[in-house]
This record gives structure tokens, sequence and C-alpha cells, in this order.
């Protein structure tokens, strides 16, 4: 047990190969069950009635009507009367009634008064917020920023726009909740199956034991479903109130105004180099809004610690919503601020930004070496080499084509976690943790573990997840998944699998420690023909099963990754029309358990960085204090034909993989946006200062936006 | 959405009394894409709809002497289908490819998208037409219009006509065949369109107890060179920025007479006359392509955050014009 360790290369079976996920065949055919799917007998439907206004006090709500309606059971109030509501979409009150159109019908019938308050949910500079509106969080310097400046011979000056964002999640946030005999059982969408059960227990007057969540399956959260949420409760007291399961998931406008966002970014940046290239200094001055509760501090500049900088930042308060982690907090921003700034300088210094990076890869610290190889892996991937041209593509014609490049880090550290392994006197074999897959093959690389551990197929391993009775497992937020249910489920079934190896090995004729589980069958090392079957060895159990426990283990894990992402794109320079055409990504995360799920991961975060690069925002109007494309129609994600070719290289050289395991989600989605923006730069010779650049900027960035 | 009557007739005439004097007694229910989009939303809150799918003489693709004659409750995929193998009225072809969604074009038909509603963000989110605040002051000047009119947006109306396909009706000289109590009027796909003057007035002059039974292409349409360029953000379903529907006359490559109509940019398809007369006379090239792109655009007034779209208008022109002759 104390030196449990990764089985070495030559000895895996399932670890690192391409496997496809286990439940992909119930979600493509449409039968893995999400909390919206659940349709419990008798179930009521619950809808929200929300705020129309940016800021407001509730000075009168009115259920009489909706109330009197037949088939009206229960009423919710989120904010009573002299409360203040802080964005639109905020929620008042719920109706639960028999049918979905009803419960919207009587919600529409609940007469709210407000007293309108001032309210800002533009995203403006903190000189125009206001009064009380904004607040300085961090102002830093290391080295010394003046001086170097006065030693470099080329400085850059510029500013950079990332806007708010939110998380799209295709399932909406929302759940059924069912209270039956003093206990709740809820299906609920969410990151933390094993975390949230006391978030009802004062509201329900019972103790957490008494809650039952589960998720199955889920889609997407990306950071904004740890919590049971207001309207999780709302649905769980309104079951408790009517004696009756009920649903209440998010309208799409609600997901897209009340369930979270991801803070915005500004900064007027300054950064100086050595003719070389050496960076010497940065000085930043940066705000950006999250909401009212303000939001993260970032790191400037980011990943490439250049010695002497000075970095202010502020945060706004703005009646946007509430902010909430979006899939690697404040690191798409801070690349967004620091890798186009570098890009600039280097075109100033008319260096390949890849020459420039390169001569500057000792300041990423300590885990240089490993970015310049991912740099260079990327650049043969890409063949930047070929496609790279100094600023401005000269070719002619309008379509313009150019390449850019970022690098992003993340932690990714393992959660806690513990897992249950069980081994069936008839061979079977259950682990079970009460973790969640959020899409990203946490199911599948559990099973691999237990499987490669065992030494038997995939399909000998049932994995049960995604319900509160396991044993308790971490939150999925930061990437600490992978590193936490791995390592668990590796200790569990060594634990399981050599109390088998005591039951078997009088019959073996050799002792426990010689044992080894190949194959399905159970051999003694280093004499294959001294072997047993795997299910002859568990019949040796009688009728009392193996329950082994595991815990995170942290010789099995560690933290700190990095990866290099490259970008083509082309650019009409006559419409501003941009199109991804290719992305490279070379990730490093440890020892990658599945290959297959791993480059998903990475895939799925350069759609979602395109979409952030060149579509996406949520565009607030703040003469009506409003959002104005709270819908898919013009809260744009790329569609298929929007994505262009993605190539992803996974970085498994042993001295990688003897890290141990690492988490993934969410480092891949950090660099798109600062890639794209670098590439249109290299396309069209001029910076297009914002995301997402639609044909708007671009051709506002090229001098032809104006009048007639 | 609030509840409502369900109208099925069988006939044209049925279909007419069973429609109401005024906005709210009933809508035309064709492929409900759009309309019950804004009943969700309760944007429109009609106390009965009519279906007309179930109307078979509003149904296919016929020709007559004078043209071709498209019933109003044809899918766009049928459209499609039709004109996409004989490769004709390729204006026409292009704008209907441009509803790129495959349910979309299966459900909408030709006529609701005639008659589809603004998408404009104020208008959609219940602020109106004219899109107005509590006091009645104009939120698009001070607003975000960045996909808003830079043509007849002098008051009061700033939104857009949504329509991909009138436009390029409008430059074959198309009519439309509308049926009231009072029989049968053909009017000009243009005049179907207007800059309503107030809070109570809609986009389309057609009347709440008229149908829209048929859409008339002129023979003559056949004897144009035409095509359509649309400039789009994304190749994903999604609207176009800026649009241009071209007709030309050619005489070897020379422009007899050209129609030069955009999309998107105005309350109603804008028809382009400087760059029609521009061209009148010219031998198409480049050149000329480029400057009736400039002539596109005389008389824009661009607001605050849509002045890229006088950009996207003379690329778009330039772009059909050339596409057209190609
Ligand atoms: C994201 C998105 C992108 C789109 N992109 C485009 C695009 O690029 N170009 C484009 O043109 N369209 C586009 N569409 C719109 C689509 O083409 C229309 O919704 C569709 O054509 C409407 O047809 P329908 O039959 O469903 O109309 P309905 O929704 O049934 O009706 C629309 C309106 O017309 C009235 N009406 C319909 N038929 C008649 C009739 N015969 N007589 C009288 N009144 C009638 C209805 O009462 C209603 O007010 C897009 C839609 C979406 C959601």
């Amino acid at each position: 047990m104390a030196d449990i360790k990764w089985p070495p290369a030559a000895d895996r079976h399932l670890i690192g190969k391409r496997i496809s996920r286990i439940d992909g065949p119930l979600k493509s055919s449409g039968r893995a069950k999400y909390a919206y799917d659940q349709n419990p007998p008798n179930m009521l439907y619950a809808k929200l009635v929300t705020s129309p206004y940016a800021h407001a006090k509730v000075t009168a709500i009115d259920t009489s009507a909706a109330e009197s309606m037949p088939g009206v059971h229960g009423v919710y109030i989120f904010t009573p009367v002299g409360k203040e509501v802080n964005w639109e979409g905020q929620e008042v009150v719920a109706i639960a009634a028999e049918t979905e159109e009803l419960a919207e019908d009587a919600a529409s019938r609940v007469k709210v008064e407000y007293e309108e308050l001032p309210y800002l949910v533009a995203d403006t500079d903190p000189q125009h917020a206001g009064e009380g509106r904004f607040r300085s969080l961090s102002e830093e310097k290391t080295g010394d920023p003046d001086q170097a400046f006065q030693q470099a011979d080329a400085t850059h000056e510029g500013m950079y726009s990332i806007p708010v964002i939110t998380h799209c999640c295709m399932e909406s946030h929302g759940s059924v909740a069912q209270w039956e005999n003093g206990k709740l059982n809820v299906w609920l969408s969410t990151q933390n199956v094993s975390g949230v059960s006391g978030e009802y227990a004062t509201p329900l007057n019972i103790p957490p034991a008494n809650v039952n969540v589960q998720c199955q399956v889920m889609g997407g959260g990306f950071g904004s479903k740890f919590a049971a949420d207001s309207w999780g409760v709302a649905a769980a007291v309104l079951s408790q109130k009517t004696s009756r399961p009920v649903k209440l998931m998010l309208e799409r406008d609600t997901e897209l105004l009340a369930a979270g966002c991801r803070p915005s970014m500004h900064a007027k940046v300054r950064v100086g180099a050595k003719r070389d290239g050496t960076l010497l200094a940065w000085d930043s001055e940066s705000w950006g809004t999250g909401g009212m509760q303000g939001a993260g501090v970032p790191r400037l500049p980011y990943v490439i610690e250049i010695p002497n900088r000075r970095t202010h930042h502020t945060t706004v308060f703005t009646n946007i919503g509430p902010a909430r982690a979006w899939r690697a907090p404040n690191h798409p921003q801070m690349c967004f601020l620091t890798m186009p700034a570098l890009d600039d300088l280097a075109a100033k210094l008319n260096m390949d930004p890849l020459d420039f990076f390169i001569q500057n890869i000792a300041l990423t610290g300590e885990r240089a070496d490993v970015y310049k190889e991912e740099l260079l892996k990327a650049a043969e991937m890409m063949g930047w080499k070929q496609k790279w041209h100094p600023r401005g593509d000269k070719t002619p014609g309008p379509i313009k084509r150019g390449v850019g490049l970022s690098i992003h880090t993340w932690g990714g550290a393992g959660h806690a976690s513990n897992c249950r392994c069980t081994i069936h006197p008839d061979g079977s074999v259950q682990v079970a943790l009460g973790s969640q897959d959020l899409g990203t093959g946490t199911r599948t690389v559990i099973g691999i573990v237990a499987a490669e551990t065992l030494g038997l197929p995939l399909e000998g391993v049932q994995v049960e997840i995604g319900d509160n009775k396991y044993p308790p497992d971490g939150a999925s937020g930061g990437s600490t998944t992978v590193g936490g249910v791995s390592s668990s489920t590796r200790v569990a079934s060594t634990n399981a699998l050599n109390e088998l190896f005591a039951k078997v090995a009088p019959s073996l004729g050799t002792t426990p420690d010689k044992l080894e589980a190949v194959g399905g069958q159970i051999r003694v090392i280093g004499d294959p023909s001294k072997s047993m079957p795997w299910k002859q060895a568990c019949a040796k159990l009688g009728a009392t099963p193996i329950v082994a426990m595991g815990e995170r283990n942290s010789t099995l894990i560690s933290s700190g990754v990095g990866g290099a992402q490259m970008a083509e794109v082309s650019v009409d320079i006559e419409t501003g029309v941009v199109r991804m055409e290719k992305m490279v990504a070379v990730q490093d995360c440890g020892l990658v358990i599945d290959l297959k799920t791993a480059e998903s991961q990475v895939y799925g975060a350069c759609i979602m960085g395109t979409c952030y690069a060149l579509h996406e925002e949520k565009i607030m109007d703040q003469q009506t204090g409003t959002c104005l494309n709270a819908n898919m129609e013009f809260y744009k994600l790329s569609g298929l034909d929007d994505i262009g070719e993605i190539a992803v290289h996974m970085m498994t050289d042993p001295a990688i993989e003897n890290r141990g395991v690492i988490g993934l989600g969410e480092p891949p989605v950090v660099s798109p946006g600062a890639a794209i923006s670098n590439a249109v730069a290299n396309a069209i010779g001029v910076r297009v200062p914002e995301l997402p650049m639609t044909p708007n900027r671009v051709l506002e960035a090229l001098g032809k936006g104006g009048k007639v | 959405m609030r509840a409502f009557e369900y109208g099925n007739p069988s006939s044209v005439k049925q279909a007419i009394s069973l429609l109401g004097s005024n906005w709210s007694e009933a809508a035309v229910f064709a492929g409900g894409t759009d309309l019950l989009s804004l009943m969700k939303d309760s944007i429109v809150t009609p106390g009965r709809l009519v279906n007309i799918k179930e109307i078979r003489e509003l149904h296919g693709i016929r020709e007559e002497k004078t043209g071709m004659v498209i019933g109003a409750a044809t899918p766009l995929e049928d459209l499609y289908d039709h004109f996409s193998p004989r490769k004709i009225l390729p204006a026409l072809l292009t704008a209907i490819e441009g509803v790129s969604s495959y349910q979309m074009r299966s459900m909408g038909t030709a006529g609701g998208d005639l008659l589809q509603r603004p998408r404009c963000w104020y208008f959609r989110n219940g602020f109106g037409l004219l899109a107005r605040n509590s006091k009645g002051q104009p939120l698009v000047p001070n607003g975000d219009n960045r996909y808003h009119a830079i043509f007849g947006n002098q008051g009061p109306a700033y939104f857009v006509s949504p329509s991909s396909l009138a436009p390029a009706l409008v430059a074959f000289d198309a009519s439309v065949r509308i049926e009231g109590p009072k029989g049968m009027r053909e009017i000009k796909v243009a005049e179907l369109f207007r800059i309503p003057r107030d809070a109570e007035e809609r986009e389309h002059t057609i009347a709440p107890k008229e149908i829209l039974t048929e859409i008339v292409i002129p023979a003559s349409a056949h004897n144009t060179r035409s095509a359509t360029y649309e400039v789009r953000e994304r190749k994903f379903m999604d609207w176009p920025l800026a649009t241009a529907s071209v007709a030309l006359r050619m005489e070897g490559r020379q422009v007899r007479q050209a129609s030069v109509v955009l999309g998107q940019v105005a309350p109603t398809p804008w028809r382009a006359e400087a760059a029609e007369k521009a061209l009148a006379g010219k031998t198409l090239d480049e050149a000329t392509a480029t400057s009736a792109g400039e002539a596109a655009v005389e008389g824009a007034h661009p607001l605050s955050k849509n002045g890229y779209k006088v950009q996207l208008v003379r690329v778009a022109v330039k772009r059909a014009l050339l596409a057209a002759i190609a």
C-alpha cells in the first residue's frame, strides 16, 4: 500500500489507450436520462417569475390570481416584499402546477410591483462607473519597472478587452425534487453530487443524510453548477409542501441571465523588451466586472513572469447577473490581456512570435523546457515556419491568412475522493464513488483504472457514480476530478485485489505478495503456468464479497500543467468576417488515463474558445438595464461549419507520465482567444483589441467601420 | 403562451372568415417558426390561430403565362428542391439556401418568410416595434444598434426587414396575390413592405383579415442575370448582416437595366436606385461593380454602432454584381 504506483508503460493494457466513453451508446441513442428527463408519477411543473429590472425593490407581490387557477398547487417566494433584486432575470416567485403550460400561465398572472433603483449594466471603466460602483483590488510592484522601461529598446502600449460571457450550458440549470416519507430525492444537474445535500437541510428542516442527490449524466456545467441554487431549493420546498414531485428547469433566457457569467477584463498594457526580444518590463492598469460581487484579481502578466512589473486592478460592480467560475476562472482573461500584448511587441521588433516566446521561455519558470517542447511541437503540426509572415498578409485579394500562438497553465491537483471497490464471489466488480461525469469521461476513466488494476477488461467493471449514497467525492471544479477519482480508484482496487490474493494464494501454492492480476487471470509473478481464471479465484470468496476502500493518494497525482496553441485564420478584409481555419493544441497533463477522452476535452475547449474568440458575448443595454441577447439566436456560438480543423497532441513522454495524473478539463480553453486574436493580427496587420472579433470590430480596426 | 383557439380551414375563403379585423383577434399560422416564438414571448397574443397548411391551393409551384406562381404555404425546402437542380433564379436560390437550417426550411413557408416580423432585439424583448421606453423615447439611437438600419431610419423605425427572399423577389419585380373579404388584389412585393409611421402600424401592408396566397415571379425574371450576396458572421444558422440581390438585363457585357435591392439594412427591402443608375448602360466589370457599391451607400445614415454596415453594403453589391455575371 505504501508504494502504490501506476503500472509501468509496458504493463498498461488500458491506461493511456484511446478508449471510447462507456456511456457513449446511452447518450447517442437518447437513453441517457438527464435531470430534465426524470418524470416521476404525479409530477408538478414549476415556473419562475423573474425580475424585469436590473435593480429594484419588491414592493408588493400578489399571487392570488395565480393561486386561484385550478391546477395550481404551490407558491414559493424567493424575494419577499422589501428585498431587492440585483439583476434582470433574478428569481422572485415560483409557481408549481399540474402542467408546464399551466405553470407558465399562472406565473404570468403573478403581480409583482417594484420600485426601480439605480443600476449599472454597461461594462465601463472605473472612471465612468460612478460612486460606489468600483473597488481597487490590488496594486503590486516587482523589480523596478520604471528603470526597466528606460532600458528597453522597444515598448508597446495597447488596450485589450475580453467581454462578459455566460456558461450557456446546453442543459439548463435545474432539478426534479421528490419529497417522500420525510426524505428528499433530487435529480439535479450538478458538478457536486456529494456536496449539495446540506443546502437542502435547513430549508426543509431535515438532516442532510435524508437527502439523496442523483446526477448520472449532465449537459454541461463549466463551473456554474456547484450549488443546489435557490431554484433547486425552491423545487424541493414546493415538493415538500405539495407532497408531489416537482420539476423546475430554467428557461433558456433565465439560464443566460441569471445562472452565471464569466467576468470581463480590460487592460491598458505597456510592455518593453530589448532589441533581441528579451522582455524587461510590464505595466498594466486593468479592470473588469463580474456582477455585484466583483470578480477575481488577475495575475499579470500571465505565465511569462516579466521581471519588472507594475499591475493595478479594479473591479466594477454591475447589475449584469452573478459571476460564477467559468472553465479556468480568470485564465482566459489573463491570457488575453498578456499574449496579444507580447505578440504586438514582437511585431514591433519584427520578430516571429515563436522565436520571441522561445527567447523568453525561461520566464515561464520551472516548466520552461516543457513549454519550449510544446511550442516546437505545435509549430511542427501547424507548419508555422511556412505559414508565418510579418504582420499583414501581402498576397492579393480580400482574403488574408495569418497564424498566432499562445501558451497557458493550470493547476489540476486531485480533489478529496473516496472509492469503494467490491469484488463479488461471481467475479463481478463494482467501483462506487460519489463523483459525477460532466461529460468529460470521468465514468470511463474510473472504469479504466479499476479494470487495469484488476487485470480485467473494461466491461468487467461496473462503475457507479452520480449518487451521494456512494462514498463522498469532491466537486468537479478546477480540473481536480481525474486526479481524485483515478487515485482513489487505484487504491481501492489494489486493496480489494490484495484481499483476493490472500484468499487464493494457498491454492496456487504461494504467498499473496507473489501474485499479479493480468488478462483475467490471477497468476504467480514470473511463472504464468501457475494461474487461475478471475472467476474461479473469486469463487473462493464463498458468500462474502470483498469490499475495500481507497482515498485520494498524493503519490499518484500531481499538479501544474502547460500547453501551447496555435491558430490559423482567414479574414475577409472587405467584410471583416473571420474564419478559424485550423487550431493546433499541444497539452501536457501528466499521465493520461484515456487518450481519447483527453483529446476530446481539448477539441471541445478549442471549439468553446473559438466561440468566445469570434462570436460570443452577453450584450447589455444601459438604457433599460436588460440583456439584449438572452437567447440562442443572438447569443452566438459557433456551428459545425464555423469550426475549422483541430489537431491535438497530448504530451506523453515518460518524464511527463511519471508526474502522475493531473487535471485537464480547463487549461486548453485558456489560449484560443489569444491565439486566434494573434492570428487575426498576423493576417490583417492590425490588432482587433476586443473579443469577440465580429465583423464590426474587425472593420473598425481596419479603419473601415466608419460613416459614409 | 396565452391560450388560443385553433382553426384548421381547408379553403382560403373559410380561412378568411376565421380571421379578425384586428391583429389581436387572430393570426395566420403557416410554418409557425416565427409566430410561435412571438407568442411564447408574449410579443403577439392572437386569440385564434388559423392554420393554412391544410389548404391545398396554397401549396406548390406552377408556371402560368405571366410567370412562376408559388403558393404561400409552400415550405422553403420545396422551393430549394425546385430551384436547386434547375439552377434558375440564382438570386432567389441563394437567399433560400441562406436560411441554413433544414428544420427552419422544412417548416418555414414562402409566405411566412415574407411576413415574418423583425428580429430587432428591443422589439423581441417587449419594447414595441418602434422600440421605445415607457416615456416614449426611442431606444435604438442611443442603444445597441449594431444590427439596425442604416437606411430609412430617419424615424420612427430603426429595425431591419428580416426576409431574405424579399430583396430577391423585389429585384425580379415579383408580385404577391392577397385575398381578403372583398376578393383578390395583386401588388408588387415592394409594396407589401412599408416603414410604419406610428406604433399602431405594422411593417406590412397586408390587413388582419387578409391572406397572402401566392407569389408571382414574372417570366421576364428568367431573362436576367441575377445573384444574391449575403454577409454572414457565421455559416451556422444566423442572420445576414447585410445582403444585396441584383437582377440584370444584359446586352453582352453591357447592363441595359439593373435592379439592386439591399436586405438587412432598412425597415423594408431597400432599392439602391443610385447604384441602378450608375450601372445602366455600363460594361460590368470590377471597376463598375465597385462604383455601383459606392453609389449604393448614398444616403446612408449609420447609427452609433452600425457604421460597418455601410462597408458591408458596398461589398455585398459589388460581389453580387460580379457573381451575377460570373
Ligand atoms: C436563427 C434563425 C435564422 C434565420 N435566418 C433566416 C435568414 O437568413 N433569412 C430568412 O429569410 N429567414 C431566416 N429565418 C426565419 C425563417 O425563415 C422564418 O421564420 C420562416 O420563413 C417563417 O415562415 P413560417 O411559415 O414559419 O411563418 P409563421 O411563423 O407561420 O408566420 C410568420 C408571420 O407571417 C404571418 N403569415 C404567415 N403566412 C401568412 C400568409 N400566407 N398570409 C398572411 N399572413 C401570414 C403569420 O401570421 C406571422 O405573423 C431564420 C430564423 C431563425 C430562428
